[in-house]
């Protein structure tokens, strides 16, 4: 594996007393799409502000390109932000904005002028050079924002919640733009969000951040199929819960009594956290299906009740009460051709198998 | 009448109560006459004249503005250490303060003037224009702190943090990015301690030595009948300087506020 353009090692950081993040290690690579992930107040934020520089570590190191950046100010570092609220000078044109940091480095005039064209073609504001930066619209300013941090060829772009104050639309398409414009220019990008579904679209690897620690850093879709445990399993996409006892089986495996489900034996793998008394098993919605007459290939069967039925059109949502359990599962189905959508109170036959299942601490 | 019009009736009887005494000021210090009464005789500068000619006025006139001008600076430097204060930073007994230092706002004056003249005497200083500058920035510091405090309010603060990750200095941040945005509320500020001290009587008639402001000369004259279009005529002056000062500083404010984009949310104007 080559050198990564971010190393943090160890990093605690405190406010007076209270503690905003706990021994936090991670190594992220040149050119990745690296995401901050967790709820609000988990520290994401705290720590791209230490990566950026605006606040100092009270414990551990930040690495970028092999350097140490203990005692570097952010002025002085190869890392540019993009924030929450864009900040642009009110008082400064677009391409005002985006000689900003060109002008402090004290780049010649005529290539300014060049380099901030060149940067606001590159985020699609070709031409709104002259605009005055405060008549511009959400999406634009995001977009000024981007081109003045980008057009200082960083090392790292820092995105502090970019995309929170966008409405939906603008927000799914920035999100592909911002994609894109990651894979055009090559630079490492570090987004912070509370939005686990833009997390998984946009993102190389993601850390997801609890009361500052980092619980799991793991690709979007190691994420989402091998949670660590039952926090990171609630908090990327949605986890239905079962009680489970469980011993020891051949190879590692784990027999296993699923409450509601029944009898299965667990592969080592599915239980990505190791287990312990507090394990029940987790099994994600899309992970079990409703059995209608003619389609009855299951690896297992088991039976319920359904006790709510969400129709979306392309796809059906269920809560079954499966036998012998309370709180219901959610099971989600596509409505393929000629498949029949069940209603309130009707029994439901549910196929599973090994595979469904995760042992979550 | 119905009640639209009363009020409308209303309004009109207010503003002339208002603004009708303040009216007669340049009326009279164009009339060709030493007795200040209706009906007129004809027009004059001669009143203007005579303030030209009268040493005395310029000497206070003089007093005046070191004292205005002092004022506006000390009391906003002041504003904006503590406007800064407040809206960046949390620190103990922060509402107390900011509370105490606006309490001014309130004080009746001559109470200001009264024991600011027994705290000098007592600490054996002597009285001077130096003396009215302090009780006049004890006056003005508040309306420079409510001025500020919204300029720096408005101020993102990601906007300095950006200007330093863009690679600036603080020091160039500060001027640069800082201090355009909330120059015009600095200016505002100015302008409006300057004119407050400027008109300020009680203060200045007790803490002045032997060298009058403005205002107290007035005061003084007034026992002069023939002096009064003169006064008039000084007064006509200083009416249309105020409301220049005010004017100006108020197109400062909504300048600012426009600048930063936020919405116009009423001034002293």
């Amino acid at each position: 594996m080559t050198e990564p353009i971010i190393r943090l090692s160890g990093i605690d950081k405190f406010y007076g007393d209270f503690q905003a993040l706990y021994d936090v290690n991670a190594e992220i690579q040149k050119g990745e799409f690296f995401s901050l992930l967790g709820p609000s107040g988990c520290g994401k934020t705290t720590l791209l502000r230490t990566i950026a520089g605006f606040e100092d570590v009270s414990k551990g190191t930040v690495e970028i390109a092999g350097q140490s950046m203990e005692d570097v100010p952010a002025n002085k570092r190869p890392t540019n932000m993009v924030f929450q609220s864009y900040a642009i000078f009110p008082h400064m044109t677009v391409a005002e904005n985006v000689a900003y940091g060109l002008k402090a480095r004290k780049m010649p005039k005529d290539q300014i002028a060049t380099e901030v064209s060149a940067a606001l073609k590159m985020v699609g504001l070709a031409g709104y050079g002259d605009r005055a930066s405060h008549a511009l619209s959400g999406g634009q300013r995001q977009r000024v924002a981007l081109a003045r941090a980008l057009v200082l060829k960083p090392k790292v772009l820092l995105l502090d919640e970019p995309l929170s104050a966008l409405d939906k639309k603008m927000r799914e398409q920035m999100q592909s733009e911002l994609r894109h414009l990651q894979r055009a220019v090559g630079i490492t990008f570090i987004l912070v969000t509370h939005d686990q579904e833009e997390a998984l679209t946009m993102s190389d690897r993601i850390a997801v951040m609890f009361d500052g620690r980092i619980g799991q850093l793991a690709s979007p879709q190691e994420l989402y199929r091998r949670p660590v445990n039952r926090k990171v399993a609630e908090f990327i996409g949605v986890m239905n819960f079962l009680d489970v006892s469980y011993t020891a089986g051949a190879n590692g495996a784990f027999d296993c009594d699923i409450n509601g489900l029944g009898q299965v034996t667990v592969p080592a793998e599915q239980a990505p956290g190791g287990v312990d008394a507090s394990v029940t098993a987790g099994v994600r919605p899309e992970m079990l299906t409703i059995l209608s007459g003619e389609n009855t290939r299951t690896e297992r069967e088991a039976a319920g009740t359904v006790s709510d039925v969400y129709y979306f059109g392309d796809m059906t949502y269920y809560d079954v009460k499966l036998d012998g359990v309370d709180k219901p599962v959610t099971i989600s189905m596509r409505n393929t051709a000629g498949r029949t959508v069940l209603g309130r109170d009707d029994r439901a036959r549910v196929g599973w198998g090994a595979e469904s299942v995760l042992l979550l601490k | 009448m119905n009640p639209s019009k009363w009020f409308k009736f209303y309004i009109a009887i207010f503003l002339v109560f208002l603004y009708a005494p303040a009216l007669l000021l340049p009326v009279f210090a164009f009339n060709d006459s030493s007795i200040v009464a209706f009906p007129l005789k004809g027009f004059t500068f001669n009143w203007f004249k005579v303030l030209w000619e009268t040493e005395a006025l310029h000497a206070s006139a003089k007093n005046s503005l070191i004292i205005a001008l002092s004022t506006a600076v000390i009391a906003t430097t002041l504003g904006t250490l503590a406007a800064r204060a407040s809206a960046r930073y949390k620190f103990p007994g922060q509402k107390g303060v900011m509370g105490f230092i606006m309490i001014p706002l309130v004080l009746p004056e001559i109470i200001v003037g009264v024991s600011l003249l027994v705290v000098i005497l007592q600490l054996g200083f002597d009285l001077s224009l130096w003396s009215i500058v302090l009780g006049h920035v004890l006056i003005c510091t508040p309306f420079c702190v409510a001025i500020l405090s919204s300029a720096f309010l408005n101020l993102d603060q990601s906007l300095e943090e950006a200007s330093f990750d863009l690679g600036q200095t603080k020091f160039a941040t500060f001027w640069l990015v800082t201090m355009p945005l909330v120059l015009p509320g600095i200016v505002s500020s100015m302008l409006i301690s300057f004119t407050i001290s400027l008109d300020e009587f009680i203060i200045a008639f007790f803490l002045a030595g032997t060298e009058p402001t403005l205002p107290v000369y007035i005061w003084g004259q007034l026992r002069f009948p023939q002096k009064l279009p003169s006064l008039m005529a000084l007064g006509t002056v200083l009416l249309v300087l105020s409301m220049t000062l005010l004017a100006t500083a108020e197109y400062f404010r909504r300048r600012s506020a426009r600048k930063t984009g936020i919405e116009d949310a009423g001034g002293f104007l």
